[in-house]
C-alpha cells in the first residue's frame, strides 16, 4: 500500500511539473497577446489540477498557494479581469515557487518560504485593489478570515454559519473522489467544519455494494468564510453529488428552508465553533507529515512515447520467432538444410540490429525538452535588460540522446544568455542601426549526416574582429607578430573560446560575448562535439553546435596504423585515398596534400602516437581524409579494416582521458581497440603546427 | 619522480601500519625480491597476453586489456620498480587489483615476475620501511616471511593515476 501511494506520488511530481509547463507556457502567451479563450481555459485547468492534485496528497502548502493563483485566473477566464504584464510577472514568479515547493516535497528538504509568502501578497493585494473597481469578481482570497463575502449573501457578520447538505452520488468513488479530501479541506478552513455523516441509507449488510457509497454529511462551517470558497472545496465533485449550501443567521437561525433537515440537527449545538475542531472525527491532520519521497526518483526516469515501447515489443516478437525457427532447426539438423540455417542466422542479424536501434531509440528525447525553458528565459532576460526581444524555436521535434540532452541544456543556456546580453542592442541603438526594434534570437535544431546540430543565432552587434584580437593579444592568447588583416575571422572569433579569454571582467564592454565560452566549449567537446562561430557585424552572431546522436555507440572505420588497430568515427571521414606521393607539398615546414586545388594538412599517426617512424615510401600508404570543424586533415595510415558498428567505453574510468583518444571499445575477437578523437587531434595537430611554422594554418 | 610525496609518506606511516595488522597478503617475485598486496586488493590473477598500447602513455604502462567488458590498463611493476630484467613469457602473470573506494576505485593490472603464496600476518611484526629508493613511496611496511622480508605494497599509492600523467 504504502508502495502505491509512493507510485501515485511520483505520477503526481512528474504531472505537476507538465501542468507547470503548461501554466509557464501559457501565460508567456498571454504576454505576447497570443492568448484566447481556449488557452485562457487550459491556463486554469494546470492551475486547478494542481492545486487539486496537491491537496490529494496532503501537500497543503502547494495546494493553498495555487488556490490564489487559480482564483484570479479563473476571474480572468470568466472575463472579470484583465491579466496586465505585472500580474503576469506575479504569476509566473508563483509557477517558480510552487516548482520550488515540489522540489522540496520530493526531496524531502526545506525551502525557502518567503518568496511564496511575497508572491501570495502580491496576488492578494492585486485581487483587493480591483475588487472595487470590478464588480462582478470576487475576492476568494484565502488569506485567514478574509472579511470579504461574496456579493451574494446579505453583507456583514449576521451569517453565522453555513449549513451544507452534501450528500454524494453513490459511484462517486469510481471518479477517483474522495469525500475524505473534501472533509478535510472544509476542516482545514478558518474555524473549522462540523461534520455530521448520516448513515440512514446504507443498505442492508446482504445488499451493501462496497465500492458504493451510502453515507451522506451535513456540515457547518464558520460564516466568516466566503461562500466561494466553500464552492470551490466542492468544484471536483460538482457533477457528482446533490450540494446545498444555505447561510444560517446570527438572529434568525429558522430562516433555513432547503436544508432544512440537513441543518436542523447540527445547528442546536455549535454555537461556539472553537469546539467543534476538537470534537471532529476527520482523520486528516493539518499541515499533514511530508511525505517521504525517494529522493532523485523522478530525475532518472523517462517517459517514452508509447509507439516506441510497441516497436520494441513487436521486434521481440519476431525475434522470438527467429528463435523458434532456429531452435528447431537444430534439433533435426541435416547439411541439405544449410541454407535454412543461413538465411534463420541472417534473420537474428536482422532482428538484433533492430532492436539495437529501437533501444538506443528509448533513450532519444525530442530537443524541446531542452528548449522549452527558453521562452522564459528570455521574456525575464528582455525584462532584465530593457531590450525587446522575438524568440524563434525551430526543429524541436528533433531528438537526441537524453544524457547529451541534460548535459547540452546548461552550454545552450550560456548561448542564449549572452545573445540577449551583450548579442542585441537595446532599441534605441537597433533603431539608430536602421534595424527593427525587437530583436530576434534563433534556435534551430536539426539532423546533419548522423550527427545533430544545434544553431544560436541572433541579429544583434555581432563581434568585432578588433577587439576580439586585442583582447586576445593583452591576454597573451596569440602573439602580435602577425598582423590581424592576416589572421581569417575564424580564427579570430574562435579565440573567444580559449580558457583565459573569460576570465576578465567586463567582456561585454569589450567583445562581446566571453564569459565562460571556454567551459561552453569543453562541456560540448566531452560530448564528442564541437561549436563554431560565424559574426558579422552589425548583423548577428550564430553559433553552431555538432553534436553525435548518441553516446554509446558508434559507427567506425577500423584502420591499421603499425600493428594497432584503430577506430576512426566514420562520420568524420570524408573519402580515404591511396596516396600519390607526387601530390604531396611542403609549404612553410607544413607536408600539405594537394587534392583537386585543396591544400590538406598530412598528419603522420604513427609517429603521432609514438608507434614507429612512417616509411619514406608514402606511395603504399593510405590518406584518411578527415573534418571536424570546418577543418580538415589527412590521416596517414597504414590499412584500411572493416567498418562497423563498436559500443563506445570509457578509457577514464580506470585509466585517465588521453588526448587523440575519445574512448575505447571491445572488437569481436575479445581484444580492446581506441577509438580516436577526430576533433582532438585536429586541434592539437593544428596549433603544433602552427607554433612550429610560426604561421596560423589555415585549413 | 616522486620525491615529493615522500615526505608525507614518512608523516603518517605510523597509521598506516596501524592500518596494515592482521591482514593477509598476496606475495609476489619481482626481481629476486619479495613484495605483498594485501590480499583483499586483489580481484584476480590472470596470464599475461599483450595489451592495446596507449599512445603517449609512460613507459611502465603496457596498454589496456578487456576485462569482462571492462576497459583496464596494464602497468609493469618491473618498469616501474627499475627491476634489473623485465621479459614476458607464458609464466608472467597480471594482478588485477582495485584501489580503495576512497582513492578512485580504478581497477588496474599490474604485471609481476611471478605469485608465490598468501602470507598470514599472524604473529609477524609490521615493520615502518627504511631507507630510500624508488619504490619506497608505495611501501607502507616490512614483514618477516621466514628467512625473507617482504615488502607490502600499498595499492592506493600505486594505482594513483594522478602522480604520473
Amino acid at each position: 500500500m504504502a508502495m502505491d501511494m509512493d507510485q501515485l506520488r511520483r505520477i503526481f511530481y512528474e504531472e505537476c511539473r507538465e501542468n507547470l509547463e503548461v501554466l509557464e507556457r501559457g501565460l508567456l502567451a498571454l504576454d505576447l497577446g497570443a492568448a484566447n479563450f481556449e488557452s485562457m481555459n487550459t491556463i486554469f485547468r494546470a492551475a486547478h489540477s494542481i492545486k487539486g492534485g496537491a491537496a490529494t496528497f496532503n501537500l497543503d502548502d502547494i495546494s493553498h498557494f495555487t488556490h490564489v493563483m487559480e482564483t484570479l485566473l479563473d476571474e480572468a477566464r470568466e472575463g472579470n479581469r484583465q491579466l496586465d504584464r505585472q500580474t503576469i510577472d506575479i504569476l509566473l514568479r508563483g509557477v517558480d515557487c510552487i516548482l520550488a515547493m515540489l522540489e522540496a516535497y520530493e526531496n524531502d528538504a526545506e525551502y525557502d518560504k518567503s518568496e511564496p509568502d511575497a508572491v501570495n501578497a502580491a496576488l492578494n493585494a492585486i485581487m483587493d485593489s480591483d475588487d472595487s473597481a470590478s464588480s462582478s469578481s470576487n475576492d476568494l482570497s484565502s488569506a485567514p478570515l478574509s472579511t470579504d463575502l461574496a456579493p451574494q449573501e446579505p453583507a456583514g457578520s449576521d451569517i453565522e454559519k453555513w449549513a451544507i447538505c452534501f450528500v454524494p452520488d453513490p459511484a462517486m468513488l469510481f471518479s477517483g473522489n474522495d469525500p475524505v479530501r473534501i472533509l478535510r479541506e472544509l476542516h482545514a478552513l478558518p474555524g473549522g467544519a462540523e461534520v455530521r455523516c448520516d448513515p440512514t441509507h446504507l443498505p442492508n449488510f446482504a445488499q451493501l455494494d462496497p465500492e458504493k457509497l451510502y453515507l451522506r454529511w451535513d456540515i457547518q462551517v464558520d460564516g466568516h468564510v466566503p461562500r466561494d470558497e466553500i464552492e470551490a472545496i466542492f468544484e471536483w465533485v460538482e457533477d457528482e453529488c446533490d450540494l446545498t449550501i444555505t447561510p444560517i443567521h446570527r438572529s434568525v437561525p429558522s430562516d433555513m428552508d432547503a436544508a432544512s433537515t440537513a441543518a436542523e440537527a447540527p445547528a442546536t449545538e455549535p454555537q461556539t465553533p472553537e469546539n467543534a475542531s476538537s470534537s471532529e472525527p476527520p482523520p486528516a491532520v493539518k499541515k499533514a507529515n511530508k511525505p517521504a519521497v525517494k529522493s532523485d526518483a523522478s530525475v532518472s526516469s523517462i517517459r517514452v512515447d508509447i509507439d516506441k515501447v510497441d516497436n520494441l515489443i513487436n521486434l521481440v516478437g519476431e525475434l522470438v520467432i527467429t528463435q523458434s525457427m532456429l531452435a528447431e532447426l537444430s534439433s533435426d539438423f541435416s547439411p541439405e538444410r544449410l541454407e535454412q540455417l543461413q538465411s534463420g542466422l541472417e534473420q537474428l542479424m536482422l532482428n538484433t540490429k533492430e532492436l539495437q536501434e529501437s533501444v538506443l531509440n528509448i533513450r532519444m528525447l525530442p530537443i524541446s525538452f531542452a528548449f522549452n525553458r527558453f521562452p522564459r528565459l528570455i521574456r525575464d532576460l528582455s525584462l532584465q535588460l530593457g531590450k525587446r526581444v522575438e524568440l524563434v524555436i525551430e526543429g524541436e521535434n528533433t531528438e537526441l540522446d537524453k544524457t547529451v540532452l541534460e548535459r547540452i541544456s546548461d552550454p545552450l543556456v550560456h548561448l542564449v544568455r549572452n545573445a540577449v546580453d551583450h548579442g542585441l542592442e537595446t532599441p534605441a541603438v537597433r533603431m539608430e542601426k536602421g534595424k527593427p526594434e525587437t530583436g530576434m534570437v534563433h534556435l534551430n535544431a536539426y539532423h546533419q549526416g548522423g550527427s545533430i546540430v544545434i544553431e544560436v543565432s541572433d541579429d544583434g552587434s555581432g563581434l568585432d574582429k578588433e577587439r576580439v584580437w586585442r583582447k586576445a593579444l593583452d591576454k597573451g592568447l596569440i602573439s602580435d607578430d602577425i598582423p590581424l588583416c592576416e589572421l581569417t575571422d575564424s580564427h579570430v572569433f574562435n579565440l573567444v573560446f580559449s580558457p583565459g579569454f573569460s576570465t576578465v571582467e567586463q567582456v561585454s564592454d569589450v567583445s562581446g560575448r566571453g564569459v565562460g565560452m571556454d567551459v561552453v566549449r569543453r562541456n560540448i567537446e566531452q560530448l564528442g562535439g564541437n561549436i563554431d562561430v560565424h559574426s558579422t557585424v552589425d548583423q548577428g552572431c550564430s553559433f553552431k553546435i555538432s553534436l553525435p546522436l548518441t553516446l554509446a555507440i558508434l559507427d567506425g572505420q577500423l584502420v591499421k596504423i603499425a600493428e594497432e588497430v584503430y577506430v576512426v568515427p566514420l562520420i568524420s571521414i570524408i573519402e580515404s585515398l591511396q596516396v600519390d606521393s607526387r601530390q604531396i607539398k611542403t609549404a612553410s615546414g607544413v607536408q600539405l596534400y594537394r587534392l583537386r586545388e585543396e591544400n590538406i594538412p598530412i598528419l603522420r599517426l604513427k609517429e603521432e602516437f609514438g608507434l614507429g617512424s612512417t616509411d619514406d615510401d608514402l606511395d603504399k600508404q593510405l590518406l584518411c581524409l578527415v573534418e571536424a570543424g570546418d577543418k580538415k586533415v589527412g590521416l596517414l595510415l597504414d590499412e584500411l579494416l572493416g567498418q562497423q558498428q563498436v559500443v563506445i567505453k570509457s578509457l577514464e574510468s580506470n585509466y585517465a582521458r588521453v588526448p587523440g583518444i575519445s574512448g575505447a571499445t571491445i572488437l569481436g575477437d575479445g581484444s580492446v581497440s581506441l577509438i580516436l578523437d577526430i576533433q582532438g587531434l585536429i586541434t592539437q595537430f593544428l596549433a603544433r603546427v602552427s607554433d612550429a611554422s610560426g604561421h596560423i594554418a589555415a585549413a | 619522480m616522486q620525491t615529493g610525496v615522500e615526505s608525507d609518506t614518512v608523516l603518517d606511516i605510523d597509521d598506516r601500519v596501524e592500518q596494515l595488522q592482521g591482514s593477509d597478503y598476496l606475495s609476489f617475485e619481482l626481481d629476486g625480491e619479495l613484495y605483498g598486496v594485501d590480499i583483499q586488493t586483489v580481484e584476480e590473477i590472470r596470464v599475461w597476453s599483450p595489451p592495446t598500447l596507449i599512445p603517449r602513455s609512460p613507459a611502465f604502462i603496457l596498454g589496456v586489456i578487456n576485462l569482462r567488458g571492462m576497459i583496464v590498463p596494464v602497468m609493469d611493476l618491473r618498469i616501474r620498480f627499475q627491476a634489473s630484467q623485465v621479459d614476458y613469457h607464458r609464466e608472467t602473470v597480471v594482478l588485477i587489483l582495485r584501489a580503495s573506494e576512497m582513492a578512485n576505485g580504478k581497477i588496474m593490472g599490474v604485471v609481476v615476475d611471478a605469485v608465490s603464496d598468501v602470507v598470514d600476518q599472524g604473529e609477524g611484526q609490521i615493520m615502518p620501511p627504511l631507507g630510500d629508493s624508488q619504490v619506497i613511496a608505495y611501501v607502507s611496511g616490512l614483514l618477516n616471511v621466514g628467512e625473507r622480508v617482504m615488502s607490502l605494497v600499498n595499492v592506493d599509492e600505486l594505482l594513483r593515476i594522478e602522480r604520473w600523467i
